[in-house]
């Protein structure tokens, strides 16, 4: 007599450890394959879209740094990159190399994160320490720069908030480190952040080589990622898939390559293409980009070192005049209080803005009447398509498979249900 | 290979038939058409299979009853595609009306351009346009029970009803919104050369 066969429905998370942040996953199982993976979202939707329609165009900047909280400058970045679009403003040149600076160090915070919950979702306990080590470090360089370690709110449209400050914040000596290990703590934060940067740059390439001990030629890890979730170029190009995805599967695609912005063209630097489409592939491909962000980083820091400059436009419709010119002077004190009270005006019209975010595309597309406000803004995630996609990549794979897909894909739910 | 602008409109006055484009307008360096909602499944195949958008990134709803505090005359609702073409390098940007402000619908392109599946269910939870012939037109990004579109201009950012525990009943429970809905900053539209620019 044959045992009667069932299907299972399987419901996974909304608060599961490996469904990174509030995915619900409906899994339907034929014994232990899946047979179709339905994913629920919108567990963490804040309606940012609509909150922005009811704000200034500044107020709503960091509401940009919560969508993708993993890679939150990068956020700010396409957003003031549709603003900048629309009402026609120049950045000066030194604000664009800090902000391709920035938008690299926030690549490498975002790798470091994915790397380390991917390998954790993968049995891989130690790398996830190593990337939390590193992490600290670039997560200092956003404190020095804006105040705040994550939800930072420093690019704004026209410019960049300040310059680089010439100290980096130093430890004290507490109860529980003595003072020579307190100096040994701070012996790279004697000079200026970009002091502190290079020296990490000199640094970072022998810790992308430790994080390739622990995995790339680990026998589990490649047990675990290798043929899993495969894509083909042609379908990861249907199914709108961006970045490391697609990089993956061998489409050479960048835009920070093919629609160059700020100064990315003056830059040297390549763009890493996997063979196969699976899970390992996508790995390799941002370990590479995690070394070619290094690269970007160190031209950066030495043409910030030579060009001192302005980092903000002089146009007081757009950016706040001087504390102390506020102060001393009335006519930049109505600029002041206008900018901050009434907001500064866009033309009408609507752009399409895009960037190479750490995780694919990520674009924002704006609808200006003239207003102060917003007409629209419609935020393309680049996760969103990629889990869309999830349903089509599980499929016939075994369900402890859907993790390292779900690990692969980069999934942040932020950004997702925005 | 990568081609401009202006061959891109050209190409596209020459594949198009003639009543497929609405409008077509160069702006900011974007390229916008506009097709009617009666053309646009045709139109899709031509776009994806001639000239060459092999992907469709966004799909973005959008309600124009409020545009410039109400001197807005077109239809209500829109859906407003970012087309790009790999091989070209290039971007399009096809705006296509609902021409029906009550029923908003407009065919489903999912089996044109399969990852739009989500974007079209996330356009029907948010702005009520109906995706006729979509396969699993669900709401995506709003609670189990939703009533309501929530990005429709109509609707209140603070919603109708708020959720709390209610410990009489030991459960949680849907109940009227208490707060008012308030703005800070009002809206403002200056008139052109305001300010000296």
């Amino acid at each position: 007599m044959a045992a009667e066969i069932r299907n299972y429905t399987l419901n996974f998370g909304p608060q599961h450890p490996a469904a990174h942040g509030v995915l619900r996953l409906v899994l339907e199982l034929d014994g232990e394959v899946v047979e179709r993976a339905d994913p629920h979202i919108g567990l963490l939707h804040r309606a940012t879209e609509k909150l922005a329609e009811t704000k200034t165009f500044i107020q709503s900047l960091p509401y940009m740094d919560r969508l993708d909280y993993v890679s939150m400058m990068a956020n700010e970045h396409a957003y003031v990159m549709a603003i900048e679009k629309l009402a026609g403003i120049q950045v000066p040149i030194r604000a664009q190399y800090i902000r391709v600076m920035f938008d690299e160090i926030t690549r490498i915070l975002n790798h470091l994160l994915w790397i380390g919950s991917h390998g954790l979702d993968c049995g891989a306990m130690t790398i996830f320490l190593y990337a939390f080590r590193e992490r600290e470090d670039l997560m200092d360089c956003y404190e020095a720069v804006s105040g705040a370690r994550m939800h930072a709110a420093y690019y704004r449209p026209g410019g960049v908030y300040r310059d680089l400050p010439d100290t980096m914040p130093q430890y004290q000596a507490s109860k529980v480190r003595n003072a020579a290990a307190i100096k040994k703590l701070n012996s790279n934060r004697e000079g200026s952040l970009l002091d502190f940067i290079e020296d990490f740059t000199n640094r970072f390439p022998t810790y992308v080589d430790e994080y390739e001990t622990l995995l790339t030629d680990n026998r589990i890890w490649k047990q675990r990622t290798v043929g899993i979730g495969v894509l083909t170029p042609e379908r990861a190009k249907a199914l709108g898939l961006t970045g490391a995805m697609l990089r993956g599967s061998g489409v050479e695609w960048d835009l920070r390559k093919k629609q160059p912005y700020e100064v990315y063209d003056r830059l040297d630097f390549d763009i890493p293409v996997g063979k196969n489409g699976d899970c390992y592939d996508r790995y390799l491909v941002r370990v590479e980009e995690m070394r070619q962000s290094n690269r970007i980083i160190k031209q950066c820091v030495d043409w910030l070192r030579k060009n001192p400059g302005p980092v903000i436009v002089d146009d007081h419709k757009v950016a706040p005049p001087s504390r102390l010119d506020m102060k001393s002077n009335m006519e930049e004190l109505i600029h002041h209080f206008k900018l901050f009270t009434e907001g500064m005006h866009v033309p009408a019209g609507e752009t399409y803005a895009a960037i190479e975010h750490p995780k694919g595309e990520f674009g924002i597309y704006m609808v200006a009447d003239g207003a102060n406000k917003p007409y629209r803004l419609k935020i393309r995630a680049p996760g969103f398509a990629h889990l869309a996609a999830l349903d089509e990549m599980a499929r016939g794979h075994m369900l402890a498979d859907v993790v390292a897909i779900i690990g692969t894909q980069d999934i942040v739910f932020g950004e997702i249900d925005r | 290979m990568a081609i401009t602008l202006n061959t891109l409109v050209d190409q596209l006055r020459a594949t198009l038939p003639e009543a497929a484009i609405g409008s077509l307008k160069v702006a900011l360096d974007e390229v916008t058409v506009e097709i009617p909602a009666a053309e646009w499944p045709a139109a899709s195949l031509i776009l994806r299979d001639q000239l060459g958008f092999e992907a469709c990134v966004d799909v973005c709803g959008v309600d124009y009853s409020a545009y410039q505090d109400g001197l807005w005359e077109g239809p209500r609702f829109a859906a407003v595609y970012q087309l790009l073409s790999y091989a070209h390098n290039v971007r399009l940007r096809v705006r296509v009306y609902c021409p029906d402000d009550d029923f908003p619908v407009i065919a489903s392109m999912v089996d044109v351009w399969p990852g739009l599946n989500w974007y079209e269910r996330e356009a029907f939870d948010l702005f009520g346009i109906v995706f006729e012939g979509h396969p699993d037109l669900r709401r995506i990004l709003t609670d189990y029970g939703f009533v309501g579109h929530p990005f429709r201009k109509d609707f209140p950012v603070s919603g109708y009803v708020e959720m709390r525990y209610d410990p009489e009943q030991g459960r949680v429970i849907y109940q009227p919104v208490t707060i008012e809905p308030r703005e800070v900053t009002p809206r403002i539209i200056r008139e052109e050369n305001y300010g000296g620019r």
